[in-house]
């Protein structure tokens, strides 16, 4: 039976071939050889170029000629000729054999030699050795290191805090641990270096405002208020963040806090405070610019600093809450996938901190200091000073520039010669000119320093 | 050494085992032999490496158990929305609520429900030196891991077999150490400067020449941090335009230094030269990807040792690459530098070659000599270069005096010049332990990875519940190990990695050996299935012929 029926489709078949008009079949015949065609003929990548042979391959292979790894430095740079310091850089600094007032290292509390850090700093050694052997993850965490931990979020009447083992990594860990692809990040024009390299690692949208201009980040602020209503939904699950810092490290200027903190709570932005340079001296105890204005420590989502200005150490801490803190432990790269901070710098800064909330007074001295040689620097005629005077970091900048960055760069180069002369130690602020965002002009970058 | 028959490792079919045995020697590279001072250098040790893969049932098993922990993972989170199980996580301000999260709820899937339950076995404080035996802080956990508090005690003289502490040289103070101290009291411990500023001390340039010296190359310049070595430098050597090679498994440093550089990425599989010559081939033949331009430079990123692995980078076939397609060769040493080659100087020690065939040597202090930091080596144009163009040299601080001051002592200690061999006997005694506890660990039938010569020691574990079992068990026994999970290693693959050193006796090494073996039985961890039986001549035999 199912022959039959087979049969008799395959006649119907042949019927209907003869009975189609001829147009349609040479269609379908045409149509049949195309396929076919298409079949074996050969396929090609749109990427790829047609067909190197082996010997051009080779020849291409011989012939390319890459750059050299390194370009060459002239000779004469600065950086080649390093001012070599013999010696303990306190307030009296032996440079290239000469003594001079240091008004270059940020020895802003003058605890860089002080004897009881030393001593403690010696107790530790005697006690751990020099290094730790690994991260905080296996074995590396020793008690010192939860002490200072204890200590820093006491003394910033914070929740919990977090220390990494060098200053430049804090912010550039702690950025990228909470802001990632597709968040948003309103950020100072003068923003330092690192927090620079902390934005660019996180690969969020970046947002700058004119520096301290808090109209201008409202503004921004604005405009993406208007673009999450066109998107209610990415709105939803897009971060915002504000990066400042307190006392800025290019200016000299103390951000505008109590603005910014109104600002965070109408647009809904968490606010990220460096206070690498004003930890440890804006405030009546030190506590940086939420002391200085008076505003309360948990507006502020997260407070980094660094703890080799004022402490006198190595490393830097991260500050909050332990909502936000406790997320770097597992995803901060500087501090899972990096050495702890060897014990002896960490005992340091304890006792610096110890020294720090016995005498809250130096404080008052040290604004004191940086008002005094703020007037004092204020006629000198050709050179304006460029921050606020309650600020010990602060540059001295040429009124008028010659022109051409290379000669402001050489005429300060011969001050500094000359000043070092004379035993003053200042130095030329430094920055990398092909990298910054927004490059400063060249100028002094003068420090002063509290000293018993 | 001895050549192995590799006909038994085809005889059992149903095994995939990657056994490499090859002999490198000069005539297999392409090109000239490479000469050592004048000698034609031939070097024939063999490359012995095994990455042994678990039977079917244990990755079932491991799987099953991350879908039995994710199901319940799913279930907690439900009771805890609704109130059922009290949440002690900490929450978000009351008057921040209203903002846009700051962690996605599935980012923290893992940590919250997976981690958190075994998570007393990392971060687990200690309170002395990191020698070979140090002192563990006991603590408790009332709320299943959620905070932890110190009962007070301190687990005493626990045998320490997690601290990167290759050369036993981080130790409590001895008199040797008394220069350490006077650096100390003249210098003090902070530098407040940058190395353009005012922060280069006499110690440092003092420092770089030893470090030269040591590598023997012509310079070197020290870093305060090893991870920030990386991730600011490599940025400074390229840029957008080139071409990055990088080892599959590369630590996050050399990973955010490329991302920061902005130049293009692209892996080839771990120690694997034909993947590399690959991408080799096509980047030099092809160039950029659409505009066709040739690549500027291309710059090879491998480490050294890998500290996951275990295994040691396949340098004279990478040197021979990178001779035919000129490229740039960067190593990070941060686990070799000081625990492999004859008198400690790393890789290409180890291989018999010479240092300036590498391009860029970049290693860290923090393993092999007890203190931090990193530094870079290589020709005097390249750290000149690096002097000017660092990011971390024009603004990140400099090292502090007393670790620098550790770091000369070890490196003095190491080339002989404080008038001892004690260096060179560590370095020989590291690579006596390693050996020996490779091979017992071998013999018992546990699965590891890596070179035979690497004192890095992974040991497989797969299950996460055995995971945190053996580590819980160890630390009874007073043996500390590290033991590590994903996302440091891939899901299936847990593992305990144990680092060898100098300072381990011959009995600490057998009481670890012994306490593994108990756990090995008692937790079921003897997978390898080239059991050895433990007859020491073994390796003296001229043939051998296993019986299974």
């Amino acid at each position: 039976m199912a022959t039959a029926t087979e049969q008799w489709v395959l006649v119907e078949m042949v019927q209907a071939l003869y009975e189609a008009p001829a147009y349609h079949l040479i269609l379908e015949g045409i149509l049949i050889l195309w396929i076919i065609r298409l079949l074996f003929s050969k396929t090609y990548k749109l990427q790829e170029r047609s067909d190197l042979t082996v010997k051009e391959k080779e020849e291409l292979i011989e012939e390319w000629q890459p750059e050299p790894l390194v370009p060459p430095v002239p000779k004469d740079h600065p950086a080649l000729n390093y001012n070599i310091v013999s010696g303990p850089p306190s307030h009296k600094i032996v440079v290239n054999g000469k003594e001079c007032i240091n008004f270059a290292s940020f020895n802003f509390l003058g605890l860089l030699d002080n004897p009881r850090v030393k001593a403690a700093a010696l107790a530790s050694l005697k006690k751990y050795g020099v290094g730790t052997c690994g991260p905080r993850g296996f074995y590396g965490t020793f008690d010192v290191h939860l002490d200072l931990e204890d200590r820093l979020a006491k003394f910033m009447k914070t929740e919990e805090a977090i220390i990494y083992s060098y200053g430049f990594a804090t912010i550039a860990s702690a950025i990228p641990a909470y802001s990632k692809r597709g968040d948003i990040v309103f950020v100072d024009r003068a923003a330092c270096f690192a927090i620079q390299k902390g934005l660019q690692a996180s690969r969020s949208d970046i947002k700058l405002f004119k520096h301290n201009d808090m109209a201008d980040l409202e503004r921004l602020l604005k405009e993406q208020e208007i673009e999450d209503q066109k998107n209610p939904r990415k709105a939803r699950v897009t971060r915002r963040f504000i990066v400042v810092e307190g006392l800025y490290m290019n200016t000299g200027t103390i951000c505008p806090l109590p603005e910014l903190v109104k600002l965070k709570y109408k647009y809904k932005a968490r606010i990220f405070l460096e206070e690498s340079l004003s930890f440890g001296v804006l405030g009546e105890h030190g506590g940086g610019v939420t002391e200085h204005y008076g505003i309360n420590i948990d507006d502020i989502d997260l407070i980094s600093a660094n703890m080799e200005n004022a402490l006198a150490s190595i490393g830097g801490f991260c500050c909050g809450r332990s909502f936000v803190i406790d997320h770097q432990r597992l995803s901060g790269q500087g501090y899972c996938f990096s050495a702890s901070l060897p014990p002896l710098l960490a005992a340091a800064a304890i006792e610096a901190l110890n020294i720090m909330e016995e005498n809250p007074g130096i404080f008052a001295v040290l604004k004191e200091k940086c008002r005094q040689i703020h007037k004092a620097l204020q006629g000198i005629s050709g050179l304006k000073v460029v921050g606020e005077s309650l600020s010990p970091a602060f540059h001295l900048q040429l009124e008028e520039s010659t022109g051409s960055r290379e000669q402001d760069v050489r005429l300060l180069q011969e001050i500094v010669d000359q000043c070092m002369n004379r035993s003053i130690a200042l130095t030329q602020a430094r920055y990398l000119e092909k990298e910054e965002k927004c490059l400063p002009p060249p100028r002094f970058f003068i420090k002063c320093f509290h000293f018993s | 050494m001895r050549e192995v028959d590799l006909k038994w490792a085809r005889r059992s079919p149903g095994i995939v085992e990657i056994n490499v045995v090859q002999r490198s020697s000069a005539e297999q590279t392409q090109g000239k032999e490479p000469k050592q001072n004048g000698r034609t250098h031939f070097y024939d040790k063999l490359i012995v490496e095994s990455f042994e893969e678990a039977p079917l049932h244990v990755m079932v098993f491991t799987y099953m158990g991350y879908g039995i922990g994710t199901l319940f993972g799913y279930l907690r989170d439900f009771m805890r929305n609704w109130g059922i199980e009290k949440c002690n996580a900490a929450v978000e301000r009351k008057e921040q609520r209203d903002f846009v999260p700051l962690y996605q709820d599935f980012e923290n899937f893992y940590t919250r429900n997976l981690y958190m339950r075994i998570r007393d076995n990392w971060n687990r404080p200690i309170c002395s030196a990191p020698g070979a035996l140090f002192d563990v802080m006991e603590r408790v956990s009332d709320d299943y891991n959620w905070t932890f508090r110190f009962t007070g005690r301190v687990i005493k003289d626990v045998i320490n077999m997690g601290s990167y502490n290759f050369l036993g040289l981080a130790a409590k103070y001895d008199e040797s150490m008394r220069t350490i101290k006077d650096v100390l009291e003249v210098y003090g411990t902070g530098v407040a400067s940058t190395r353009h500023e005012m922060g280069t001390l006499d110690k440092h340039k003092e420092l770089e020449d030893l470090v030269a010296k040591f590598l023997n190359v012509e310079a070197a310049m020290v870093f305060g941090m090893g991870f920030a070595t990386n991730s600011m430098n490599i940025p400074a050597l390229v840029g957008k335009g080139c071409l990055i090679l990088s080892d599959e498994l590369n630590h996050t440093s050399l990973v955010l230094g490329a991302r920061l550089s902005g130049a293009t990425i692209r892996i080839f599989k771990h120690n694997n030269t034909q993947s590399l010559e690959k991408l080799l081939r096509d980047a030099v033949i092809y160039g950029q990807p659409r505009t066709r331009r040739a690549w500027k430079k291309i710059l090879i990123l491998v480490e050294g040792v890998y500290s996951m692995e275990g295994s040691i980078v396949h340098l004279p076939q990478i040197i021979a690459l990178k001779k035919k397609y000129k490229a740039y060769l960067y190593i990070d040493e941060a686990h070799s530098i000081g625990a492999v080659g004859p008198t400690g100087r790393g890789v290409t020690e180890f291989f018999g070659l010479d240092p300036h065939e590498v391009d860029v040597l970049m290693g860290t202090f923090t393993k092999s000599f007890g203190a931090a930091g990193g530094y870079i080596a290589g020709r005097k144009d390249l750290v000149d270069y690096l002097r000017v163009h660092s990011h971390s040299a024009v603004y990140a601080s400099s090292m502090s005096p007393p670790i620098a001051e550790q770091i000369i002592r070890s490196l003095k200690h190491l080339m002989g010049m404080d008038g001892t061999t004690q260096g060179l006997q560590r370095v020989r005694q590291l690579a006596k332990n390693t050996r020996y506890f490779r091979q017992r660990l071998q013999e018992m039938g546990f699965i590891i990875y890596g070179n035979e010569n690497s004192p890095v020691v992974p040991l497989l574990l797969y299950m996460p519940g055995k995971v945190a079992a053996f580590a819980r068990h160890m630390l009874e026994k007073k043996i500390g190990v590290v033991v590590v999970g994903f996302p440091a290693t891939p899901l299936a693959e847990a593992r305990a990695r144990f680092c060898v050193s100098a300072a381990h006796t011959r009995e600490m090494l057998d009481t670890v050996l012994e306490a593994l073996d108990e756990m090995g039985d008692l937790l079921q961890l003897k997978y390898s299935r080239h059991k050895k039986s433990a007859r020491p001549e073994l390796y003296d035999e001229t043939s051998f012929e296993l019986e299974d």
